[in-house]
C-alpha cells in the first residue's frame, strides 16, 4: 500500500509542528536525563546507601535535598556542577512539556474565545515563573 | 484559533473509544495532575528553603501522605509509560497497524511495576 503522507517539503514546518516534535523530543530528553540519574546514583552508591523511594526521588530530580536523609556519607558527589546542569535541563523539559501539555487541554475544552486567551496566558506565566523558581532552588541548594 | 467548538465536555467524555480512549482520558488527567504536583512541590521547596514557612511545610505534608503518594505515583508511572508508547508509535508511523496490543502490552508493563510500588508504599504507611 502507497503510504498517505506528505514529504516535509510538501507539507510544511510550521509552528505547530515543531510543537508536536518537540513534545516528543522532550519526552524522550526526559527518559534520557532519568537514566543519567539512576546510573549516576547507582555509581555514587546508591546501591547500599539509599531505597528504592529515595532513588525513585533523585531520579526525578537530581537536586541534593531528595537524598538529604539517607545513608549516603558524604553529599558532595551530589551536589556537582553536572548534577545542577542535568537538573536545569530536566525542569526546562518538563515545564515546557508541561507548558505545551496544559495549553492543549485549555485549546480543547475552553469554548469562550476570551477565557481561552486569558488562560493562556495565566497558564504560561505561571509556568515559566515555576519553571524559574524551580531552577533557583536546584542552584542554591 | 478560530475553530468552532460545538462539542461540550460532557459530549465529549460519552464518546465510547474504549481502550485507546481510556488511555488518552488517564494521560490528559495525569499529565495535569502532575503539573498541578510538581508546581505546589516547587513552590513548596522553595518557600520552605527561603523563608522557612510554615505554609511550605503544610505543601510538605500533602505530598508524604500515603494516600496522596499512591495517587501522584499512578499518574507519573502511566504518563511515561502512555508517553513512550505514544512517541514510538508516533515516530514509527508503520507500528500503527498495532496499537491495540501496544497498548495491551503496556498494561502488562504498568500492572506489575505498579503493584509492587503500592506494596512498598503502603508497607512504609503501615510500619509508620
Amino acid at each position: 500500500m502507497k503510504p498517505r503522507t506528505l514529504s516535509l517539503s510538501e507539507r510544511g514546518f510550521d509552528f505547530e509542528t515543531f510543537m508536536w516534535t518537540f513534545v516528543r523530543v522532550s519526552a524522550l530528553a526526559m527518559y534520557f536525563f532519568a537514566l543519567v540519574a539512576i546510573i549516576g546514583a547507582l555509581v555514587m552508591g546508591a546501591r547500599t546507601d539509599m531505597n528504592l523511594a529515595d532513588l525513585i526521588r533523585w531520579t526525578f530530580m537530581s537536586n541534593p535535598n531528595h537524598v538529604l536523609n539517607t545513608n549516603v556519607p558524604d553529599l558532595a558527589p551530589w551536589s556537582t556542577l553536572f548534577w545542577k546542569l542535568t537538573g536545569s535541563a530536566f525542569v526546562f523539559f518538563a515545564a515546557s512539556h508541561g507548558l505545551h501539555g496544559v495549553l492543549s487541554v485549555v485549546e480543547d475544552y475552553m469554548a469562550h474565545k476570551g477565557w481561552r486567551r486569558f488562560l493562556r496566558i495565566f497558564v504560561i506565566i505561571i509556568l515559566v515563573v515555576m519553571a524559574a523558581i524551580g531552577i533557583y532552588v536546584l542552584w542554591t541548594s | 484559533m478560530g475553530l468552532r467548538r460545538n462539542v461540550s465536555l460532557m459530549n465529549a467524555m460519552r464518546y465510547q473509544g474504549k481502550g485507546p480512549m481510556l488511555t488518552y482520558w488517564l494521560h490528559r488527567i495525569s499529565g495535569l495532575s502532575i503539573v498541578l504536583f510538581v508546581g505546589l512541590h516547587v513552590l513548596g521547596a522553595f518557600l520552605s528553603q527561603q523563608f522557612s514557612s510554615s505554609f511550605g511545610t503544610f505543601i510538605n505534608s500533602i505530598y508524604e501522605n500515603w494516600i496522596f503518594q499512591i495517587y501522584i505515583f499512578f499518574c507519573a508511572l502511566f504518563h511515561a509509560l502512555n508517553g513512550l508508547r505514544i512517541v514510538i508509535l508516533d515516530l514509527w508511523p508503520k507500528l500503527i497497524e498495532h496499537q491495540r496490543e501496544a497498548i495491551w502490552f503496556e498494561w502488562l508493563v504498568f500492572i506489575p511495576l505498579y503493584a509492587m510500588a503500592v506494596f512498598v508504599i503502603i508497607r512504609t504507611a503501615l510500619a509508620g
